[in-house]
């Protein structure tokens, strides 16, 4: 069903919630007295609950398009706007004690603006995931990308932050111009910027300038997910940005770029002959998959920063998801939600524990973790769960996702898909043997190279406590209990 | 004049854009290299939306002009916090993080 302009607005209400708490954050920062980063963080805490509420009272299974054919309503939209306004909410609470956000030990003049650009890229992440037509499309990740720069850019006088500023708006910028001649070739050849007729258009159209559209667009989408060979800015700017605008970008875009990855190319305006059935661009989809996680599991092998080891981890992750987008299906889809749904808990939680380690002192190194595990018992006890469950190992929510992923690329295989979705299907799970090399790693470095560091007690912040046991808690209770989320994934997959 | 004329010249503009990317250092010079593909889009959008009598193309070109304003201004904010910091804004002399 398609809506016009002002019957549109009573669908928007998340986005409109979001609205008026960036106007908020921005009255309040333009007001004369220095705000404090409590009023500010509740202030943008309150907006996006508030947006989290509003999104699940109003959903319907009814898919509605908006504005013309500029919006979709649906569950498919609304799932990813829970996963990043989640993503979001826990961002807010963990920047309150980090030094590198909001320099809370100085003065905290900065929150206002901080929280305003955070919850702007939250809004934008909104539009990629409701995106039903190129133009949507490419306003939300230019939005959610400018916003990223200025937050991976925020630690005053930090040369590092300003490094990875520099690299992140150098190569976003590279990437969004390719994407968007991607895009306005598919323009010219589906004579429509709605992304259901691009789609059919795809399937009779000569497959070669297809391809190389299809695939200039990958480097606009690649490139917020980061995987190779769109992947270069990630370590950099992972371990340059703030703590927690690194957890932030480690999960929410990349939600949205999936999102619109999974609604560009794949099958999923109903219509079985997509581009997702073409074999170039399959094959196109599956070596960029392999090689993700190949390199990202490899590049992690000799990294001494905590950070970015998490970096390169979390490119080889967007490998896996990949492969559940290349099998495609409702099998493919469902795994690519799920996994992404256990994936923002588990990456959160490891980088909350690295922010609650920055907060007392703490330096990044794994060599700096040594006897983590006796100083701060909890942070230790929270990062191990989530590189388990990074690893893939029961009884870790990780490992479901892991098995329903490798599941769907069996099943395409079985199903007529070939004898190269075995391959990458051994090839992930060799893959998930290399990441438990580095991770253990880590967790050796914590729990058993600590003869030389002290043992004393560091306390953890009140605020980073709850985070963190409040993402640990779903990480465990979704990997022996996880039919709610295979049912609210089941739904919004159902909706097509 | 024929669509493909456009079309020929929005790719020449995007190769020119992708080579300037790849071969300068200069985080200004790049700056303006990612106009050059953006405006490549833009070209395309506009040749094909004349082509095609559609007027989705000009909105489109109209939007991507706002948020390449955008991308800009930001990106060279950051290019002066940069400065500020390093005294250079060579791509090749800013990277100290570890590769």
């Amino acid at each position: 069903m398609t809506l016009a302009n002002l019957p549109s607005f009573r669908h928007l209400v998340p986005e409109n919630i979001l609205v008026l708490g960036i106007l908020a954050l921005v009255g309040l920062s333009l007001a004369r007295r220095p705000a404090s980063r409590r009023l500010a963080g509740a202030i943008a805490f309150l907006a996006c609950l508030a947006a989290l509420a509003a999104t699940a009272l109003t959903a319907e299974s009814q898919p509605r398009v908006l504005f013309h054919g500029l919006l979709a309503r649906d569950l498919f939209g609304d799932f990813f706007k829970y996963l990043g306004l989640v993503t979001t909410a826990f961002v807010i609470l963990v920047a309150q004690r980090s030094r590198d956000a909001i320099d809370y030990r100085n003065e905290d003049r900065e929150a206002p603006e901080f929280y305003a650009l955070l919850l702007s890229a939250a809004l934008a992440v909104n539009l990629m995931a409701a995106a039903s037509d190129l133009l949507t499309a490419y306003v939300g990740l230019e939005l959610v990308s400018v916003m990223s720069y200025i937050l991976a850019g925020f630690t005053p006088g930090s040369r590092r932050s300003a490094e990875a500023a520099l690299k992140y708006v150098v190569y976003g910028g590279v990437a969004s111009g390719a994407m968007l001649y991607g895009m306005s070739l598919l323009y010219g050849l589906a004579a429509s910027t709605d992304l259901a007729t691009i789609g059919r258009a795809a399937a009779t159209a000569p497959a070669l300038p297809v391809l190389f559209a299809a695939v200039l667009c990958l480097a606009g989408f690649g490139f917020k997910i980061a995987v190779v060979p769109f992947h270069m800015w990630c370590p950099d700017v992972y371990e340059g940005a703030p703590t927690p605008v690194t957890a932030f970008l480690s999960v929410a875009p990349k939600a949205g770029g999936f999102a619109l990855l999974l609604r560009v190319f794949g099958q999923i305006s109903g219509h079985a002959q997509g581009l997702a059935d073409r074999s170039p661009w399959l094959l196109v989809l599956l070596v960029v998959a392999a090689t993700t996680m190949t390199w990202g599991n490899l590049a992690a092998l000799g990294q001494q920063n905590l950070k970015r080891l998490l970096a390169y981890s979390s490119i080889a992750q967007a490998g896996y998801v990949l492969l559940g987008v290349a099998a495609g299906g409702v099998a493919g889809q469902e795994a690519v939600l799920f996994y992404l749904a256990v994936y923002l808990f588990i990456s959160l939680a490891a980088f909350t524990a690295v922010a609650a380690v920055a907060d007392s002192g703490g330096g990044e190194s794994v060599a700096e973790y040594a006897g983590l595990g006796y100083r701060m018992p909890l942070v230790a006890f929270v990062l191990s769960v989530a590189l388990f469950a990074l690893t893939g190992l029961p009884p870790t929510a990780g490992f479901i996702g892991k098995y329903y992923l490798f599941a769907a690329l069996i099943e395409r295989g079985h199903n007529g898909g070939g004898a190269a979705f075995y391959i990458v299907a051994v090839a992930a799970v060799l893959n998930s043997v290399v990441s438990l090399y580095y991770y253990a790693r880590v967790l050796r470095a914590m729990y058993i190279d600590s003869a030389s560091a002290t043992h004393q007690t560091v306390a953890v912040a009140a605020v980073h406590r709850v985070v963190l046991v409040a993402l640990t808690v779903p990480t465990i209770l979704l990997g022996v209990y996880w039919s709610p989320l295979r049912d609210l994934v089941h739904a919004a997959v159902g909706t097509w | 004049m024929p669509t493909l004329y456009y079309l020929y010249l929005s790719f020449a503009l995007f190769f020119i854009g992708t080579a300037g990317v790849l071969l300068r250092r200069n985080a200004l010079i790049v700056l303006m290299a990612i106009e050059l593909q953006l405006n490549a889009g833009n070209l395309a959008l506009l040749a094909f939306s004349r082509s095609l009598g559609d007027l989705k193309g000009h909105v489109f070109a109209f939007f991507v002009i706002a948020l390449a304003a955008a991308e800009a201004a930001v990106g060279l904010a950051i290019l002066v916090g940069m400065y500020r910091t390093r005294q250079t804004i060579n791509l090749d002399e800013v990277a100290t993080m570890k590769r």
